[in-house]
């Protein structure tokens, strides 16, 4: 079988301007620090990324995440949940140098489930009623064209219709992989990174420590190794 | 005693033993505190595990693996929980599993709905898990000061963007404690000290009072 295990220095050879990238983590606990750094070396810009949150701007109260991307000008558009705590996002947004798409975060987890799954979208009742719903879309439904998000009463219960996601490269952080990518996470650390190694084109994990085929017992393995492409060693 | 802890020591008593809850950031996060002796919550941490605990007393340094709570700061698990990827954790809210979640609030209204996410202008942080909270746990108690600076806060009609639509259960400030019963605003517990007419000039929504109204107790624990 061929190896999976990629140098962080090949990492570049899989990005491109104007991609689309899913980065795990959740306030950056659980977003692969290497891989963020070589995102940032390449110098890949216009990006679209999809994840949980900016993480933190202060970088004494927790780890920058997707923010290194950010402060660098990186980002085009970020489809996120919350980005409390980045200073800068918040600024680069309300200045309109950054796009950002809002969308609550169980909602986020469900658009990558279902963008990895093969499904045609989510039923939520998270958002109806609310700012939510207004989201531009460009969306055709049994031919009718939508330009928010639609909302479906079935037996009597609002339902918000959102759309899949899926990216063309998924960076993730696990705790421990074997040789064949068989991931297991750390507590909190665990968060999209599971849902993320359905969704994209191409998948990138950063190991903490690399096991051999056969020491992670089957049933405590959390991602499939045949969802991940290339794993990164630690360092 | 301050408000916001006087707030927190009435819904700590809104607890059950065993009740699995997601207290929000904030004044939400004290009401844990005040639990009274024998209540055991299980706390659910919205980036991924039920049965948060405490601060460890060595902190793993940020880059190597550790555990941190919703708002990214370090914390551990206690005995008995269980870690999961976010698919399931607002699973566990949306689909009922919580028994409870304690939200701050920026606005309530009569129709049970509530703000608490941003201020156009001021502040859009995003609205992270609380639009999934509000919209899926069986209880929503509200935690929020009645008026903010002489601005009315229990409103008519919310005015700043919506979390959810008539979701609110519970909602307690430092004057009164309020439920909604068939939809209707019903004052059930008024503050020592507080009169009906005060309430009234610090509320805008119409309200019930209820038949049983009584003093608010709140928990003494560390009193």
């Amino acid at each position: 079988m061929t190896s999976k295990k990629l140098e962080i220095d090949q990492v570049a050879s899989f990005l491109r301007d104007g991609m689309t990238i899913m980065y795990g983590g959740f306030m950056g606990n659980g977003t692969p620090p290497r891989l963020m750094q070589a995102i940032l070396d390449s110098g890949v810009k216009d990006l679209t990324v999809i994840g949980d949150d900016a993480a933190f701007s202060d970088t004494s109260k927790g780890p920058a995440g997707i923010g290194l991307l950010i402060q660098h000008h990186r980002v085009k558009k970020m489809i996120t949940g919350h980005i409390g705590l980045n200073k800068e996002a918040q600024r680069q947004m309300l200045a309109g140098e950054m796009e950002i798409e809002l969308c609550p975060i169980g909602t986020i987890a469900e658009r990558i489930r279902a963008g990895g799954s093969g499904l045609g979208g989510v039923l939520t009742p998270t958002g109806v009623g609310t700012s939510v719903e207004d989201v531009p879309q460009d969306l055709t439904i049994n031919g009718q064209k939508y330009t928010k998000k639609p909302v479906f009463v079935i037996n009597g219960k609002g339902f918000l219709y959102e759309t899949p996601l899926k990216a063309d490269l998924a960076v993730l952080e696990a705790v421990t992989s074997d040789r064949v990518g068989n991931l297991v996470y750390y507590t909190s650390m665990r968060n999209h990174n599971p849902l993320m190694a359905l969704a994209a084109d191409t998948v990138i994990v950063e190991a903490h420590q690399i096991v051999e085929v056969g020491c992670i017992d089957p049933d405590h393995v959390m991602t499939p190794g045949v969802l991940v492409d290339h794993i990164v060693y630690p360092g | 005693m301050d408000k916001k802890e006087f707030i927190a020591r009435r819904i700590a008593l809104e607890l059950n033993d065993g009740d699995v809850v997601n207290l929000g950031i904030g004044l939400p996060t004290l009401v844990a505190n005040f639990l009274p002796a024998g209540v055991h919550l299980m706390l659910q941490s919205e980036n991924g595990f039920v049965g948060i605990g405490p601060v460890p007393d060595e902190i793993t340094p940020i880059g190597q693996p550790r555990t941190v709570n919703a708002g990214g700061a370090p914390c551990s698990i206690i005995p008995g929980g269980a870690t999961f990827d976010t698919s399931i954790s607002f699973a566990l809210m949306r689909g009922g599993h919580l028994d409870a979640c304690v939200l701050g609030g920026l606005q309530v209204d009569e129709n049970a709905d509530l703000a608490n996410w941003m201020v156009p202008g001021k502040n859009v942080p995003g609205m992270g898990g609380a639009m999934d909270l509000a919209v899926g746990a069986r209880q929503v108690i509200v935690a929020m000061e009645h008026t903010a600076k002489g601005e009315k806060k229990i409103l008519k009609k919310c005015n700043l963007p919506l979390t959810a639509k008539g979701r609110v259960s519970t909602l307690v400030t430092e004057l009164a404690l309020f439920r909604f019963h068939d939809g209707k605003l019903t004052l059930e517990e008024i503050a020592s000290g507080v009169t009906l007419d005060e309430i009234k000039d610090a509320t805008e929504a119409a309200f019930v009072v209820s038949p049983n109204v009584k003093e608010m107790v709140i928990s003494q624990v560390g009193l």
